[in-house]
């Protein structure tokens, strides 16, 4: 088997360089590759393009990147949650593209496929559609989607093994698994590696072949953001 | 006048035997609290779950199990997860068989806005866009009027739309109304001590009265 392995998310992330393009894994702050965000805060990489359904809280995720000033743009879905967001989107400091979730996750998922352009219903009549081509199928409208890719997508698993192979668990799974096929590098952190063949090929989720770098993440705060209990 | 939990229970009523069901945040959330126990339901979170179940015990609080509001949730057995593409697949596809959203403002031909205040808010749209666009029912649950008065329900929306001719039918704290497919908000119902007059001059759009309207029952 081809190995995957890399020591580290310092190793993993390290030819990550000012002006990438990021699509990183996560809804909320669930299922987001946070010991490479560590790494990437650490490297102060400036002006990323990041591909995120949303972008993290003030003090957590993708949040963090905003602090210190290293995205330039942001493809999202929602960036509510998140006051520096807001603040340097209102005064122009920052770019963003907001997409329907579904769509975002339909043009990575056809990025990942090879798949240049579709049509979807979502946004039809709204300002979504502005400068798009639209077409009528069967009487409904419909708009013209690219496909979308990154020079590295960041996601992360709950299992993985030395071949790439993930498993994902709860709805920590989300965009990663669609990201993982629309990175030109995708690099997966995950709670616990094993070797190859200590995953059941049957319950994989990912397929090896998607992922260039694989290593076991430590110290998972994995933050709640609202927190809600039945008694 | 109905109270939040009184819209989601009259909301309740609408709901079958056997649909998969998106519940939006908000009063959407809480109808999930009045579906009668014989009728079985699959409440969808486009997160990327099949099956949401009650929130969790203090001891049983996952942080990676959540739904689309990021709250903490349990699922129920018989529960699936997926990604977020074919989620959406899952709500493009027609799959689901009823949406309930909150809303802004609603015209009377069912266009809805609820994503976005030109200057003030700019949070995104989520998912509202893929689920107005696809879903074969369309529920609204909202304040009749705004915090300062004004009427929800529009010749057309002011706001930037979320989708177009979508709504088909409007829970709010005063009435039940139906989407007439040529225009026009037809007045199903009216909230107990709430007189047709008073919902008349709360609608700014077309209200069409029906010969009988009948008082909502909240039983």
């Amino acid at each position: 088997m081809i190995q995957k392995t890399v020591k580290s998310a310092e190793e993993a992330v390290a030819d990550i360089s000012d002006g990438a393009k990021l699509m990183m894994g996560g809804f909320g702050l669930c299922g987001i590759p946070e010991n490479c965000i560590q790494a990437l805060l650490k490297k102060e990489v400036q002006a990323l393009t990041i591909i995120s359904n949303n972008a993290g809280v003030d003090n957590f995720g993708i949040g963090l990147f905003l602090k210190k000033r290293m995205v330039k743009k942001m493809i999202s879905s929602y960036v509510g949650e998140n006051a520096e967001f807001e603040r340097q989107l209102l005064s122009g400091e920052i770019e963003v593209d907001l997409v329907p979730q579904g769509t975002l996750a339909e043009r990575i998922r056809a990025g990942g496929a090879g798949i240049p352009a579709f049509y979807t219903p979502a946004g039809v009549g709204t300002e979504v559609a502005f400068g798009k081509e639209t077409r009528t199928f069967d009487g409904k409208q419909f708009l013209l989607e690219t496909g979308l890719t990154a020079d590295f997508a960041l996601i992360k698993a709950w299992k993985g093994d030395t071949a790439g192979n993930l498993i994902f668990k709860g709805t920590a799974m989300n965009f990663n698994p669609i990201m993982a096929t629309a990175g030109k590098i995708t690099i997966a952190e995950v709670e616990e590696l094993v070797p190859a063949g200590g995953l059941n090929p049957n319950e994989i989720h990912t397929p090896g072949i998607f992922v260039q770098r694989i290593f076991q993440g430590k110290g998972y705060e994995k933050r709640i953001e609202n927190r809600t209990v039945s008694f | 006048m109905l109270t939040k939990e009184q819209i989601a229970k009259r909301i309740s009523k609408e709901i079958k035997h056997g649909q998969y069901i998106n519940l939006g945040i908000g009063i959407p959330t809480l109808v999930a609290n009045y579906i009668p126990s014989k009728i079985e339901v699959v409440l969808q979170s486009e997160n990327g779950l099949l099956g949401i179940g009650p929130f969790p015990k203090e001891m049983d609080v996952d942080p990676d199990l959540i739904n689309a509001g990021k709250q903490t949730i349990s699922i129920i057995p018989g529960s699936s997860i997926f990604d977020s593409a074919q989620s959406f697949a899952m709500i493009r596809g027609g799959h689901v068989d009823l949406t309930i959203l909150g809303a802004m403002e609603v015209s009377e031909f069912g266009d809805i806005a609820n994503w976005k205040i030109p200057g003030k808010m700019v949070k995104g749209m989520g998912g509202a866009m893929d689920l107005v666009s696809s879903a074969k029912n369309i529920i609204v649950a909202m304040q009749h009027c705004s915090k300062d008065g004004q009427s929800k329900l529009l010749p057309t929306c002011t706001l930037p739309i979320t989708g177009i001719r979508c709504v088909k039918k409007i829970v709010t704290d005063l009435a039940v109304l139906e989407i007439n497919p040529s225009g026009g908000f037809v007045l199903l119902e009216r909230a107990p001590g709430v007189t047709i007059e008073e919902i008349k001059l709360k609608t700014a759009g077309n209200l069409i009265v029906p010969n009988q309207v009948l008082e909502i029952n909240l039983d």
